[in-house]
C-alpha cells in the first residue's frame, strides 16, 4: 500500500524525523492562507499523488509570492498531472502540501527496502541526493552505499559509520550525530510499522547547518495490514482505478492494462502467462485478472462483470487450470454472470483440470455463445483474431 | 528417489480442523500420503477424516514419528506454527498460507535454517513425489512418476506445465513450489543441489516470474555446478513495472525483477527459455531427449 507525501511527513514525525513546516491545502485560497502563516519566500507547492516523477510533470513548484502560490495551485488542481508514472491521461490533484523552502547546501539519499536476496532489511545510503537512486545506481555504484540489517540486532551504530568513512569529505561531527540518529528512527519507523519500503530522497543539510527530510516516501507490507490498522487507514480510495476498486471489494486480483482483451486466469502466474502468450499472438490485454486458486462461483460472476464493464475489451479469454478450483464451479459462474449482465464480446473459454468434463458440459448447455480452445497456443490465437 | 518427500514421509497437517486443511488432508489421503496426525491448539482428542487431532506439533513428532508438516493456518498465526514445527525437529516444513507478513518471515526462516529444517513457501502449492506423496494442494492427477524435476514459483502455472510434460510423456521426479512471497524458504539453487544429487532426476523446469533475482542466481549455478538438461520458463513479459501481479512477491521494483532479464540471463548461461507457454510440452521432449 502506498501513502501520500504528506502522510508519509506526519509519520516521520511521529518518529522524530525532522520534516520542513507545511500544511496541507485543497484550495488557491487556502494554500495562501497557509503560506503566510510560514516562513517565506520561498514557498514550495507539492501536488499529492502517489505517482512518482511530479517533479518532471510540473507538480512541485518553487513560489515567490502569494499571487504564485495561488497561480500554481491553481493551475494544478485545474488539470490532470501528467508525469512519467500516471500514464498518458495523467491522475487528478486534490490536495497539495505549501511548505517553507529551505536553503539547500547539500542533498543526500537515504532508504530502507527489503533486499530479497539477503531476506533482510537493507538501508541505502548515498551522496547522489535528488536523483532517481535507480539511476544512480546505473551510472555511478559506486556512490549507493548499502548496508544489510540484522533482524535481530537492528540497525546498528557501526553501520552509520561505516556509511560516513565511505563518502568525501566525511560529514563533521555534529552532522553525523543527526543523520546517525534520523537512520536509527527510520529502521525504527519501517519495522514498527510493517513497512516494505521508506525514502527520504532528498535528505539535506540546510545552509543553517539543519538536516531535514525534504521529502518522504513511505509504501506498506499489504499483508501486515490486518495488525497496522492506523495505516489501513491511510488508504487513498481516489488513488486507485476504479474497476481495481471494484475488483479489490470482491478479493479478486485486478490490474488494468492498455490493451482490449479482457482476460479471466486463476492463480496469478498463470494469468501472467496468459497475458504474455495474448501479447504473443499480437493482441494485447486490457487487464490481469487473478480469480486465486480457490475461486467459487460468485468470484468467477464478479470477475465477468468487472471484465464486461471495462468499455474497451473487444474479445474475452477465459484461461482455466481447474486444480483446486473446480471447472463446474467456474463454468457455473460464468452462466450466471451471462444471465446477468448480456455478453457482446467474443468469449474463447479454455478448461482444463479437475472436472474439466463437466465445466464443459454446463457451458454447452446453456444459451452461452462461446468458443473451445483446446490449449493456451490455440486459446490466444482465437482471442488475437477476434481483434485483428 | 526424488527429493525432499517419499513415500517413507509422515506427515503433520496444522490447521487440519480449518475448512481447508480438513479439505486437503482428503485430498492428500486420497492421493496415498501418510497422514500421521493433525495438530490444532485446543482441539486435541478430536478426529479429522479417522486422523487423530493433537495440541502440539511435538505431540505429533514424540507419538507419530511425524518428518513432515503441512500448514493451513492463518497468516497471524503461521510463524508461530512454522517455527513450532522447526522446534519440534520436523525436518520438511511446507506451509500453503498466502498472506504472511514479510517482517514476519524474515524471521522465521532464520530461525528454521538454524535448526536445520527446510521450509517450503509460504504461498505454496507445496512438494509432491508423483506415484509416492503429496504434501500440499496441487491436483495429483495431472503428474506422473518419471525423471523431471519440477521448481517453481507459482501454483496453477505450474499444474499447467507439468500437465503438459505429462501429456507428452515426461513424468516428474519431484514438483516443488518455492511459494510466491518476497521471502520464502528456500530458493531454485536449494533445490537444485538436490536434484543434482537424486538419481531418479534426469533434468529440471524452472518455472521464475517477474520480481527479485533468484532466476537469475539460478542461472549462474545451473551454468557452474548444475549437471542435468535445464529449461524455464518466466511468466510476466507483460507486466507493468511497480504493480503487484497477484503474488505479493511478482513486482518489478526499482528497475530490478524484469521478465526480460531473467530470460536473458538464463539465456545467456546455456538454458533453454521458453517464451511461449503453450510450446513448453514440445520443447521440454527436446530438451530432455
Amino acid at each position: 500500500m502506498k501513502i501520500h507525501e504528506f502522510q508519509a511527513k506526519d509519520l516521520f514525525q511521529a518518529f522524530g524525523i525532522p520534516v520542513p513546516s507545511g500544511k496541507l491545502a485543497t484550495s488557491p485560497s487556502q494554500a495562501v492562507d497557509i503560506a503566510k502563516g510560514l516562513t517565506g519566500p520561498p514557498w514550495v507547492v507539492k501536488a499529492q499523488i502517489h505517482a512518482g516523477g511530479r517533479g518532471k510533470g510540473g507538480g512541485v513548484r518553487l513560489t515567490n509570492s502569494f499571487e504564485e502560490v495561488e497561480r500554481a495551485v491553481d493551475e494544478i488542481l485545474s488539470n490532470p498531472l501528467i508525469t512519467p508514472q500516471t500514464g498518458p491521461s495523467g491522475q487528478k490533484v486534490r490536495q497539495l502540501l505549501i511548505e517553507e523552502g529551505l536553503d539547500i547546501d547539500k542533498e543526500f539519499y537515504l532508504g530502507i527496502v527489503i533486499d530479497r536476496r539477503l531476506e533482510c532489511p537493507a538501508m541505502i545510503f548515498s551522496q547522489a541526493g535528488g536523483m532517481e537512486i535507480e539511476e544512480v545506481s546505473a551510472k555511478h555504484p559506486e556512490l549507493v552505499l548499502i548496508e544489510a540489517i540484522d533482524i535481530i540486532h537492528g540497525f546498528m551504530p557501526y553501520q552509520a559509520r561505516n556509511f560516513f568513512y565511505a563518502i568525501e569529505p566525511m560529514p563533521d561531527k555534529a552532522i553525523s550525530r543527526e543523520f546517525s540518529a534520523i537512520m536509527t528512527r527510520l529502521y525504527k519507523l519501517f519495522i514498527s510499522k510493517d513497512c516494505s519500503l521508506v525514502e527520504i530522497n532528498p535528505l539535506v543539510i540546510t545552509k543553517s547547518g539543519k538536516v531535514v527530510a525534504l521529502d518522504a516516501k513511505i509504501n506498506f507490507d499489504d499483508n501486515a495490514l490486518f495488525r497496522q490498522k492506523d495505516t489501513a487507514q491511510l488508504h487513498d480510495p481516489y488513488e486507485m482505478d476504479e474497476l481495481e476498486a471494484q475488483a479489490s471489494k470482491y478479493n479478486l486480483n485486478y490490474i488494468r492494462l492498455d490493451g482490449n482483451i479482457g482476460a479471466m486466469v486463476n492463480g496469478a502466474g498463470l494469468a501472467m502467462a496468459t497475458m504474455d502468450v495474448i501479447k504473443l499472438a499480437g493482441a494485447e490485454p486490457a487487464n490481469f485478472l487473478d480469480v486465486g486458486g480457490g475461486a467459487s462461483e460468485e468470484m468467477v460472476t464478479n470477475g465477468i462483470k468487472i471484465i464486461l464493464s471495462d468499455k474497451r475489451v473487444k474479445a474475452i479469454l477465459i484461461n482455466i487450470f481447474g486444480g483446486i478450483m473446480r471447472c463446474d464451479v467456474l463454468a457455473r459462474g460464468v452462466v450466471k454472470a451471462a444471465e446477468e449482465v448480456e455478453i457482446k464480446a467474443p468469449l474463447i473459454v479454455r478448461l482444463e483440470g479437475t472436472n474439466v468434463e463437466e465445466g464443459r458440459e454446463i457451458l454447452k448447455n446453456s444459451n452461452l455463445d462461446f468458443s473451445v480452445a483446446k490449449d493456451m497456443e490455440e486459446a490466444a490465437r482465437m482471442v488475437a483474431q477476434q481483434v485483428s | 528417489m526424488g527429493i525432499l518427500v517419499d513415500e517413507n514421509t509422515k506427515v503433520v497437517v496444522q490447521g487440519i480442523t480449518g475448512k481447508e486443511g480438513t479439505f486437503h488432508t482428503r485430498q492428500m489421503v486420497a492421493y496415498g500420503t501418510n497422514i500421521v496426525a493433525g495438530v490444532t491448539p485446543g482441539k486435541g482428542g478430536e478426529k479429522v477424516e479417522g486422523i487423530a487431532v493433537l495440541n502440539r506439533v511435538k505431540d505429533a513428532v514424540d507419538i507419530f514419528g511425524a518428518n513432515a508438516s503441512c500448514i493451513f493456518v492463518p497468516p497471524a498465526f503461521a510463524s508461530d506454527a512454522m517455527i513450532e514445527a522447526a522446534d519440534a525437529g520436523i525436518g520438511v516444513i511446507v506451509c500453503i498460507t498466502e498472506g504472511i507478513p514479510t517482517l514476519d518471515m524474515i524471521k522465521t526462516v532464520h530461525f528454521i535454517r538454524k535448526c536445520g529444517a527446510v521450509l517450503i513457501g509460504p504461498n505454496t502449492p507445496g512438494i509432491i513425489s508423483p506415484g509416492k506423496t503429496k504434501v500440499g494442494i496441487m491436483p495429483g492427477q495431472v503428474h506422473k512418476q518419471g525423471g523431471i524435476g519440477v521448481i517453481s514459483r507459482s501454483g496453477t502455472l505450474t499444474y499447467e506445465v507439468v500437465d503438459q510434460l505429462t501429456r507428452v510423456g515426461l513424468g516428474q521426479s519431484t514438483c516443488i513450489g518455492l511459494g510466491g512471497d518476497p521471502i520464502a524458504g528456500a530458493s531454485f539453487i536449494d533445490h537444485l543441489r538436490r536434484f543434482k544429487e537424486d538419481e531418479e532426476t534426469e533434468g529440471v523446469v524452472l518455472i521464475g516470474e517477474i520480481g527479485g533475482t533468484a532466476e537469475e542466481e539460478a542461472a549462474e549455478y545451473i551454468e557452474e555446478e548444475f549437471n542435468k538438461p535445464t529449461m524455464a520458463f518466466i511468466a510476466g513479459q507483460t507486466a507493468p513495472p511497480g504493480r503487484r501481479m497477484g503474488h505479493a512477491g511478482a513486482i518489478i521494483s526499482g528497475g530490478k525483477g524484469k521478465a526480460e532479464d531473467k530470460i536473458n540471463a538464463l539465456k545467456a548461461h546455456g538454458i533453454t527459455v521458453v517464451l511461449n507457454l503453450g510450446q513448453l510440452g514440445k520443447t521440454a521432449l527436446h530438451v530432455f531427449k
